[in-house]
């Protein structure tokens, strides 16, 4: 059975169709690329598989489990954790703060424990905040765990979203654009990175990317949308002489 | 052993406050000015949960402290003290003693119940709309209070001062002076723990980005009605203690959209998302409000124009977002930090 699995995925914003008859197959460790001209509707189907809409039409599975109409938290929880595309940290709370808040759905103590603050939310804040601290090292943030997340450079902002995606313990990750903005320098380190964090959190990676150099050398598949349609589909070999996507999307500009 | 300084320095100022009036050292006016006092900083730091630690609007807190006033002056009234509506008391006075905090939280219960009809609408709205909302909470109860015949209507309700004779009778202490200063620290208590603790701290990420907080796992909704409950349940209690004042009544003419604003001035001078800043400006205000009695109705010149120029000089308040700890750091030694007390205990 496939990790995630989306069946015939519609959307309707009014009478606008962003999204139609959208099918993928996610198997454990893979790392998947979507790629598509400018408001082809990638980012409407992270926000539709996340719960941040709801489908007009469609399914969608993470190990057999309909994940169609809970709430986003709760999908969260289940193992389906994102970045932003413009970045979206909790500016004004310290870095820290914003990785020890992702584990929010893994709290035991109950809401008593958490005003009277007993013996056994001691330990549970003990052993978040350890955690934080353990993924924080693992991207080279510790040095800034106690600044506020906006003093951070837009580089380092970058991956406190990756570390705070990870904070949920997701088995699928969704990367919106990690790369916009990014010179050609942290790109490479971006790519080591995504590499290395799927090796070590047994991580299957789903990326949404513009910069054709990330996605024709991580990505093992490329599923490539326009207008809300899947137009191809395949390795980045197949899907650089496909075509219709050079037709629709990747021109000559790209190449 | 610094962690005792802070429950030490509490103590001296509970000694001070409750012996000085005990004693009659405090005149009546003082002890008057007092429990305001006390009374302001439940309502600020209260209120702080929702419009500063949340970045909600909401501007109608007095409406929750007049759920709390009246329904805990009802029961007080109905159970310990002789009354033209409800007769005779339900139970000996010396009882007043043990349960008259029980009736401080039941009106603290009924007005975070109350608070829901906030809670629910702060789901699918926000910002200026949730505002609205909060108002027309305010309104909803000053009404139906003034449309309550039984309880006084707009005359207001008396007969709490029976209620406060009767406690005096058994052992003459200050009982109302006693009950504010334990629910200022309960409620300084409650407040700092919640939003110190990682699921409190979801009240900031709503704050900063609410959708983004949603999808990384915190449930808004969960935390908003925790937040709202507690808030409003802490004006209740305010309320339940105001009921009790030496005036011995209180009336809906009270809890307006000006005692609501004198709140909220409370909670942004002294700092969005501070609990030290709300103590101080709770403190400050009331006691500005005495020294500035003898200007009569001018003061309502004077105050307001103070507000002004402090908005210039210092838009975020006496604190900002800050603590006294952090503007001070050598009052960490007297207060302590939650870390230090985890160091120590570990060591």
């Amino acid at each position: 059975m496939p990790l995630l699995q989306i069946r015939e995925l519609t959307h309707w914003f009014g009478g606008l169709r962003a999204v139609y008859d959208f099918n993928l197959k996610l198997e454990e460790g893979e790392l998947v690329g979507l790629i598509g001209p400018n408001g082809a509707g990638k980012t409407t189907i992270f926000n539709l598989v996340t719960g941040a809409y709801r489908p007009t039409e469609g399914t969608v599975q993470l190990n057999g489990n309909n994940l169609v109409g809970l709430r986003p938290h709760r999908i969260t929880a289940k193992g389906i954790a994102r970045t932003f595309q413009t970045i979206r940290l909790w500016n004004e709370l310290t870095v820290i703060d914003n990785i020890c808040i992702a584990h929010a759905s893994r709290i035991q103590y109950s809401l008593v424990d958490s005003i009277l603050h007993g013996r056994r939310y001691r330990e549970e804040e003990r052993q978040i905040k350890q955690q934080a601290i353990e993924l924080l090292a693992v991207f080279d943030l510790a040095d800034h765990a106690q600044e506020l997340a906006k003093n951070l450079p837009y580089g380092a902002q970058r991956r406190v979203e990756i570390a705070r995606a990870l904070a949920t313990e997701p088995r699928v990750l969704l990367l919106d654009e990690p790369a916009a903005g990014m010179n050609p320098g942290e790109i490479g380190e971006l790519m080591e990175l995504i590499q290395q964090i799927r090796k070590d959190f047994g991580l299957t990676i789903w990326i949404i990317e513009h910069q054709m150099r990330v996605i024709m050398n991580i990505c093992e598949r490329i599923k490539v949308i326009d207008f809300g349609k899947t137009i191809a589909e395949g390795t980045p070999v197949e899907i650089q002489n496909n075509p219709r996507v050079i037709e629709a999307y990747l021109g000559e500009e790209a190449f | 052993m610094r962690k005792f300084y802070l429950p030490l320095a509490v103590l001296l100022i509970f000694v001070v406050i409750i012996g000085g009036s005990w004693l009659r050292i405090f005149n009546e006016y003082w002890q008057l000015v007092l429990l305001f006092m006390g009374i302001n900083i439940i309502l600020t730091v209260s209120l702080n949960l929702i419009n500063g630690y949340m970045g909600e609007f909401s501007v109608g807190h007095a409406g929750f402290m007049a759920v709390g006033a009246y329904v805990t002056g009802i029961l007080t009234v109905w159970l310990f003290a002789e009354d033209k509506v409800f007769g005779a008391p339900i139970l000996p006075a010396a009882w007043a003693i043990p349960l008259f905090p029980v009736a401080l939280i039941i009106g603290g219960i009924a007005a975070s119940l109350v608070g829901l009809l906030i809670a629910i609408p702060s789901f699918r709205t926000r910002g200026d709309y949730l505002a609205i909302v909060t108002l027309a909470v305010n309104y909803i109860v000053k009404s139906a209070i003034e449309n309550m015949e039984v309880i006084g209507g707009p005359r207001g309700f008396v007969g709490m001062k029976r209620v406060m004779n009767n406690m005096a009778d058994v052992l003459d202490v200050p009982w109302l002076l006693i009950w504010t200063f334990i629910g200022v620290i309960v409620t300084i208590l409650i407040i700092r723990n919640f939003v110190s603790s990682t699921f409190g701290k979801g009240v900031e990420a709503i704050r900063e980005d609410e959708i983004a907080s949603e999808l990384m796992s915190v449930n808004t909704r969960r935390v908003k009605v925790v937040a709202f409950m507690l808030s409003c349940g802490l004006a209740g209690l305010a309320g339940g203690l105001f009921a009790h004042w030496p005036g011995g009544y209180v009336n809906p003419g009270t809890f307006t959209i000006l005692k609501s604003t004198e709140v909220m001035v409370m909670v942004y001078l002294g700092g969005m998302g501070s609990i030290s800043g709300s103590i101080i400006s709770a403190v400050g205000f009331t006691l500005l409000l005495e020294v500035l009695r003898p200007l009569g109705v001018f003061k309502w010149v004077v105050i307001p124009l103070l507000l002004v120029v402090m908005m210039l000089l210092r838009p975020t308040g006496i604190l900002g977002n800050k603590e006294l700890t952090d503007v001070i750091p050598s009052l960490r030694a007297v207060f302590g930090s939650e870390e230090e007390s985890y160091a120590l205990a570990t060591d």
